[in-house]
């Protein structure tokens, strides 16, 4: 964990620790809220489909109250990362999920096949020929071993049709 | 006897050759996903699940039992060479292992490391093979009241032996609960906490959010540091075995110790991690040359490998005999007996005799396979590590989303893995742990289901909990696992007062 140190900024670990407190509280409510709706009560089955998740919606809430008042208390000046390291995350996760989102249109080769491509030649800076070898060549052994040797489906899209995959 | 006569058998089925070959296979990538950083065992086993769901149940699981096998080995190989634990449970073996391949003993330091954990994993599977039986025909006496409590030992012991702040670690798993409660209510077949949405109706399933805690929050992590390999050359000859095997004997007391260790922390279920930092403390403090720990000592190699492999094992004996699993690797592989119809639990003993042998007989030969492969391609595996982080990353992510979307065949799991991903990412960031989450989400729904049954024979009342000798002793055993950091920080206040 990085130290608040010298040039090195970002958010503080402490707003983190409140915020993902506060988080899991709202989740924990949303489940007492489901709960509530499948009754909580007894019936003629014994105890109804939302007794037990109300019992856990109310242990969330009560732990991440707990958790939130820890977390106000100490303040060890902690970073919870510095911008350039949650930029290096957010690089991924944006690309991961125009990549995951895409999938459904059009399918998990073509797709693969830009996000590796994409990847290597714009995070990593390897030339297109390394690039391309590896972003061609994953997908393909990926069709060999998962559809032809396992018999496992995955998604395709309009290309696939078009080559008769 | 009989269970003498049933190994042999289930040796007979291990050692088919398409058994035989899919160890080999099992191990050789269990060691990829330990060596690759970002790829753990349990998302290892996860995403490579659905490719044997075309298998028989025993070939299988043989297949998935040599991937963590491979993995528990292959934690060890990045640790020495490179000082990166690819797997937590192998963060202790650092400590020495890497001065010692600094000092131009990677051999030794290698050889060492395997040839513990193969000692360790053969104590857990013989322990496994003789109190396994005995453990299953206990617990066929058990009640709805009896699983619920052995339920409420296992969650317990995480609470109390996890270094994660209690309730956080309350926290996380009551999450994994509330994930696992969404969905059709197996009891009343009603619908809850789906809230209209038609993606919900079957829950959320253990392996998606696996693959995305672990892999893809793993792989953020990963990212966030920048990680650069810096790779060692790595070496391993006949002489440099032979030689490191003369010396291993001398430290059998260190071994023994360790196993005990490794095995007590793998049934509880602590797990591996905890395992080897124990073993590697305790073995630090009573080692004739404890002062020099952390410096290069073969001593600090064999302790925590040998504890972490016999919990790893030691891990499948509450899964096989109880249906609890011990470690989160052991909770996905449980999570795969029920996708094969399987019920893990006391009844597998009785109607699955040639499974559970066969799994048994191949975790012996599992092991035996498993130093032979890792003894021979080292360099190998140190020269995957060679590949360059901005390679490797993208194509775990495309394996995870393919783990992910071979699950059900939707593409919506995918998304919802990048979800837990993130989840994964912050939640580890703020110190919650995963693996009570992914236990509680794999063992939620047969948690309620005793629970609600114990409810309904009492007509509400929670004494059943505490109706006989058997479920009260289970359920003050995990009171005293919840409250063991308070019983501990009590007991030394004591001690200091009174001296």
């Amino acid at each position: 964990m990085t130290q608040r140190s010298g040039s090195a900024s970002g958010p503080a670990h402490k707003t983190l620790e409140i915020g993902m407190a506060l988080l899991i509280g709202v989740f924990g409510l949303v489940v007492i809220f489901g709960s509530l709706k499948a009754g909580i009560n007894w019936g003629a089955e014994g105890p109804r489909a939302g007794f037990f998740p109300f019992y856990i919606g109310a242990a969330i809430v009560a732990s991440s109250a707990i958790n939130l008042w820890n977390a106000q208390r100490d303040d060890d000046g902690r970073l919870f990362a510095e911008w350039g390291q949650l930029r290096q995350v957010m690089s991924v996760v944006v690309p991961t999920a125009i990549y995951v989102g895409s999938m459904p249109f059009i399918g998990l080769y073509v797709a693969s096949m830009v996000f590796i491509a994409w990847f290597m030649r714009w995070l990593g800076g390897y030339r297109w020929l390394t690039t391309i070898a590896i972003a061609v060549g994953m997908p393909v052994v990926t069709y060999l071993v998962f559809e032809r040797w396992f018999l496992v489906p995955l998604p395709k899209g309009p290309i696939e049709d078009w080559l008769g995959l | 006897m009989e269970e003498l006569a049933n190994l042999f058998h289930g040796f007979a089925v291990a050692l088919q050759p398409y058994n035989i070959m899919l160890m080999v296979i099992g191990i050789t990538l269990g060691v990829i996903i330990g060596v690759l950083p970002g790829l753990g065992g349990a998302n290892g086993v996860a995403i490579l699940l659905p490719l044997t769901f075309s298998m028989p149940p025993t070939s299988a699981i043989i297949m998935l039992s040599c991937i963590y096998w491979g993995a528990l080995f292959g934690g060890a190989i990045t640790s020495i060479l490179f000082n990166i634990p690819g797997e937590p449970w192998s963060v202790a073996t650092t400590f020495d292992g890497y001065p010692m391949a600094q000092q131009g003993k990677p051999g030794e330091a290698l050889t060492a490391a395997f040839t513990s954990s193969f000692v360790g994993a053969l104590f857990a599977v013989i322990m496994i093979t003789l109190v396994a039986p005995l453990v299953a025909g206990f617990a066929l006496r058990f009640g709805p009241a009896e699983k619920f409590a052995v339920y409420f030992l296992a969650f317990c012991s995480f609470v109390g032996l996890s270094k994660e702040p209690p309730f956080k670690t309350i926290a996380a798993m009551m999450i994994g609960f509330a994930l696992a409660a969404v969905g059709l209510d197996s009891i009343t077949g009603q619908l809850r906490l789906t809230f209209g949405v038609t993606e919900l109706l079957n829950g959320f399933d253990f392996l998606i959010a696996v693959i995305g805690l672990f892999g893809i929050g793993e792989i953020l992590l990963t990212m966030e540091e920048g990680l650069a390999f810096r790779g060692g050359k790595a070496s391993i000859n006949l002489r440099v075995v032979l030689q490191t095997w003369r010396e291993l004997p001398a430290y059998w007391m260190t071994s023994l110790r360790s196993c005990l260790i490794g095995c007590w922390m793998g049934v509880t279920p602590a797990g591996a991690t905890p395992a080897s930092f124990m073993s590697y403390g305790i073995a630090k403090r009573l080692a004739r040359r404890g002062n020099n720990f952390g410096k290069g000592e073969i001593e600090g190699v064999i302790a925590p490998e040998t504890a972490a492999h016999a919990a790893g094992t030691s891990a499948l004996l509450p899964m096989l005999s109880l249906g609890v699993p011990g470690s989160p690797t052991a909770a996905v592989l449980l999570g795969g007996l029920l996708i094969w119809g399987l019920q893990p639990g006391p009844m597998l003993f009785v109607e699955q005799k040639e499974f559970v042998w066969g799994l048994i007989a191949s975790m012996y030969l599992g092991n035996i396979v498993g130093l032979i492969v890792v003894l021979t391609c080292v360099p190998i595996f140190a020269a995957i590590l060679r590949v360059p982080f901005g390679i490797i990353a993208p194509l775990i992510l495309v394996l995870c989303a393919i783990g992910a979307y071979s699950v059900h065949n939707s593409t919506f799991d995918v998304m919802l893995m990048l979800v837990f991903g993130v989840i994964g990412y912050l939640l580890k960031k703020c110190n919650y742990p995963l693996a009570p989450l992914v236990l509680a989400i794999v063992l939620g729904d047969k948690a309620e289901e005793a629970f609600r049954q114990s409810l309904l024979g009492s007509q509400g009342s929670l004494g059943v909990f505490f109706s006989n000798g058997l479920v009260s002793t289970i359920m003050a055993l995990g009171l005293v696992a919840l409250f063991w950091s308070v019983i501990q920080e009590g007991y030394s206040r004591l001690r200091t007062s009174a001296a």
